[in-house]
Formats: structure tokens, sequence, C-alpha cells
């Protein structure tokens, strides 16, 4: 199974009535991290709830392998900022949440969550329920459930906005250790730094619409000055449109 | 030590009956009539040995259950579909709004009216009481969850069922545990006043009955019944609540 593919063309969403993209064309192909970089309120996040299915769109084309996104789906697993667990399951049965929904048996389910668990640094954490657990290590968590399920994309909404910086570090090196060519990333942030060093390209949204969008060539070990100035320049132009 | 002071206050109180009793004290109420404690207890051990008082008591039970697993079910059906629902909200609230300020026990005559048997009228009034306080909560506990349990779900593939036995029942449960709760209260007080009103055979009804025929002991017997019955459904709605709702974190559990 390879990675999915979006094409966005003359894109507008609208989020409660208000409209806050229009005329957006972008394509990401498959396998690629694309990195959406923007201030609050630029419809970054609204942008990833579409492609997951979740809002409606207002105008033109929104498609993945071409084909009309009208709805969620599996093959588009969604990472939440917010703690997005069942707190009512322990942590392993919700890694397993996934494979449940496609009627994996219990036991193959289960050793495979355990597996994610293991990967994401949570082994032994198996039957803890949420609540037991710190803010980071349930974004672990979150993590391998939302990457449990093989989906051919995988949308990220500020993923790690909420940890301390440190942790945040350890997730994103964790995040390129897991992520493989087959799984195409969507990955929201608003922090300059985590936009170059996880993306493939960049895209900046801003003024309603794209304002950049940069390549950003591996290895991405450390932040290339250049391209940071160009991101912030794209940020800064469109922060001074807006005020 | 925390169990001994827990005690404290219904021996407290039972030796104040005791002593007001026993002296026949007249001073603004008047005990002098009051039966004691051992008139009661003696009155408890006859009727304990009598096939009437397990006949009331399974009558009273019986009702009550009816009643009330009536209302567990509509209600938690209902006020999950007025909240998932506009059109549903828009239809059946305003009924709901309407009837739901008059009490239960205002009902007793209508259901005299409606119903063939008194038996299904006491039941009638028992949903009736029940039904609101569990609608209302479970209402209130479906709209107050969380969106991104649902979002979550749904973008990890899973369809209408999955949300609604995977997210919605478990996530309304501890809302849902409330109501019942309150439910069952008011459950008790509209049985027994129903009981007392129009039934035949029941706690509430052998209560009244032994008012008037004068046997004070006897109603001071139905009124322990219908407290320690009602302690024991309670009881029992809070246990299954607590099982239920496990997952809580430590402070939101009462």
């Amino acid at each position: 199974m390879s990675g999915l593919s979006f094409q966005i063309k003359d894109l507008a969403l609208a989020y409660a009535g208000r409209p806050v993209l229009t005329g957006l064309d972008l394509d990401v192909a498959a396998g690629e991290i694309l990195a959406v970089a923007g201030s609050s309120g630029c419809g970054k996040s609204t942008l990833l709830r579409s492609l997951a299915g979740l809002l409606p769109v207002a105008a033109g084309e929104l498609l993945a392998d071409g084909e009309p996104i009208r709805s969620t789906s599996a093959d588009r697993a969604l990472m939440f900022q917010e703690d997005a667990l069942l707190p009512w399951r322990s942590t392993r049965a919700n890694v397993a949440l996934p494979l449940a929904i496609r009627r994996m048996p219990r036991a193959e389910r289960n050793a495979r969550a355990a597996d994610w668990l293991a990967r994401v640094g949570l082994a032994g954490l198996e039957r803890r329920l949420p609540r037991d657990l710190s803010g980071g290590q349930r974004q672990r968590v979150q993590l391998a459930r939302t990457l449990a399920g093989r989906p051919r994309a995988v949308l990220m909404d500020e993923p790690f906005g909420a940890l301390d910086a440190q942790t945040r570090h350890e997730m994103q090196r964790l995040l390129t250790e897991v992520w493989n060519a087959s799984t195409t990333v969507v990955f929201v942030t608003h922090d300059v730094d985590e936009a170059l060093l996880l993306g493939d390209r960049v895209a900046v949204l801003g003024g309603g619409g794209l304002a950049d969008l940069v390549e950003v060539p591996r290895p991405r070990t450390s932040v290339d000055p250049a391209l940071r100035a160009r991101v912030l320049a794209a940020l800064g132009a469109q922060t001074l449109e807006t005020t | 030590m925390r169990l001994l002071l827990r005690a404290g206050s219904p021996l407290a109180a039972l030796g104040l009956w005791y002593l007001l009793t026993e002296h026949d004290v007249v001073f603004l109420l008047r005990f002098d009539r009051f039966p004691g404690p051992g008139d009661v207890l003696a009155e408890f051990g006859r009727q304990l040995t009598t096939g009437v008082y397990y006949q009331d008591l399974a009558q009273s039970l019986v009702r009550i259950l009816t009643g009330f697993v009536l209302a567990a079910v509509l209600g938690g059906l209902l006020g999950t579909l007025v909240a998932r629902s506009r059109r549903a909200g828009d239809l059946l609230l305003p009924l709901f709004e309407l009837a739901r300020p008059v009490p239960a026990i205002a009902l007793v005559p209508i259901a005299i009216l409606l119903f063939p048997q008194s038996e299904q009228g006491i039941v009638f009034i028992t949903f009736a009481a029940a039904f609101f306080p569990i609608m209302v909560s479970t209402r209130h506990a479906v709209r107050a969850l969380p969106p991104v349990w649902e979002d979550a779900v749904r973008t990890l593939g899973g369809g209408r069922i999955r949300v609604l036995s995977g997210v919605l029942l478990p996530g309304i449960l501890p809302g849902v545990f409330g109501g019942l709760s309150v439910g069952m209260g008011v459950a008790w007080i509209c049985l027994i006043s129903a009981e007392m009103i129009s039934g035949r055979f029941g706690v509430g009804y052998r209560t009244w009955a032994s008012y008037t025929i004068v046997d004070y002991p006897g109603v001071l017997v139905g009124i322990i019944t219908i407290g320690l019955l009602g302690f024991l459904t309670s009881g029992a709605v809070e246990l299954l609540g607590r099982r239920a709702t496990r997952w809580l974190p430590a402070e939101a559990r009462t």
C-alpha cells in the first residue's frame, strides 16, 4: 500500500460560517511530508480537518488520489493537538482501536498494539488508563494509535504543540523514526523550525491562501537559516497584511 | 474509627427517639401517643413472620423496577435523540419542557382515568417521575461529550455504530448515572404516594392502611421499610455507576 496523494484545486473553506481560505491550489505527493505553517486563524487546521473529511468543502475541489473527499476514512487518520484518547480504554486498547474497527482478532490486535507502544517507548504501560499518563505519554499513545491502523495518509494537527520543549524534540525524532515512505504526512504547525525540520516542503498559509511554498532538501538535521528567513518573511508579510 | 463516626448520627436519633417516647414528652411536639423503638421493633418482628409483609415488599419492588427500567431505557434513548438531532429536539423538547414541571404525583387522576388497572397507573406514575431526570441528564451528558473523541474514532475509520457504541455510550455514563440516582429517588417518592392514594398492596399502601386503623407502630415499620428500600436501591444504582465509570480521573469521582 502506497501513500495517498492529495489534489487541492481552487479550494475555498469556511469555519463556523466564516470564510478562512479561498482559491487554494496545492498538490501533495504520495509519500511526502508536507508541513503547513501559518499563524493562528489562517485556516491550517480547517484545511487539515477537511482533508480528514470532518468538514465540508465550501467551493473548489479537494481530492485524495483523484477522488473527492466526502467523509472520513481509515486511510486518512488525524492526530489531534488535544488529548483525543478514549479515557475508558487502556493505552493498549486505545492503540488497538483502528484495528478493532476493522475487526482484527483480539489477540492479534493486542500484540500489534503492544508492538506500537514499544516503538513509541511505552513498553510496559499497556494496561494503564490515560488518566495515569503524563501529557507527553498521552501524545505518544495517540501517535501510536494514529499509525497502528497503517493509514495511507497521516494528518497531524499541531500534535506536539502542547508539549514542553524536550518532549517535543523527542516526539519529532520519534516521528521521523517511525515514518516510512509509504505514508503521506500533512503536518500542521505554527513553529517554523519544526516545519523546516520535518517537512519535505513547507506550505505557508496566510492572507486566505498560499503565501509561499518552500522546498526543504534532505538531510534535515538542522534548520537552514536562509529557509527560516524565507518562511518568516512569508509569515511576516501576511501578518502585516492582516493587521 | 470512621465507621464509628458515621454510625453516630443514626444512633443518636435512635437514642433521642427512645428518650422522648419513654418519657411521653409533650413540648411543642407530642410524643405521648408516639410508639417507641421497642414497640416498633416488636411490630417489625411480628410482621417479618407474616406473608403480607413480603407480599407488599415484592409488589412495591416490582412496581418501582418496572417504572424505573422503562424510564431509564426511554429517558436514555430520547435524551440521546434530542441531543443528537436538531429536528428531534425541535419536535420533542417543547412537549418535554411543558410536561416536566408537572409533579408526577399530580398525574394520579389522569392515571386512574387512562389505565384500566390501578397497577398500570402506579407504574406509569413511577415511570413519569424517573423519566425526566434521566432524560435531561442524558441530554446534557451527550451535549457535553468532547467532540474530539467522536472525530478521532471517525478518522480511524469508525462508522455510526462504532461512534454510538464505542464513544457515546461509555462517554455519557457518568452523567447518566447522576440522572439515574435522582430518578430512583423521585421514583420512590411518587411510588409511595401513589400507593397511598390508590394502591392495593405495596409498602406505601400498607403504611397508610396502618394509619387508618390506628396502628402507629405499623406506620413506623412501613416508614422504616420504605427508607431501607430506598437506601438499597439507590445504593445499587450508585454501585453500578461506580463500576461503569472507573476510568474517571480521581477528582471527578464522587
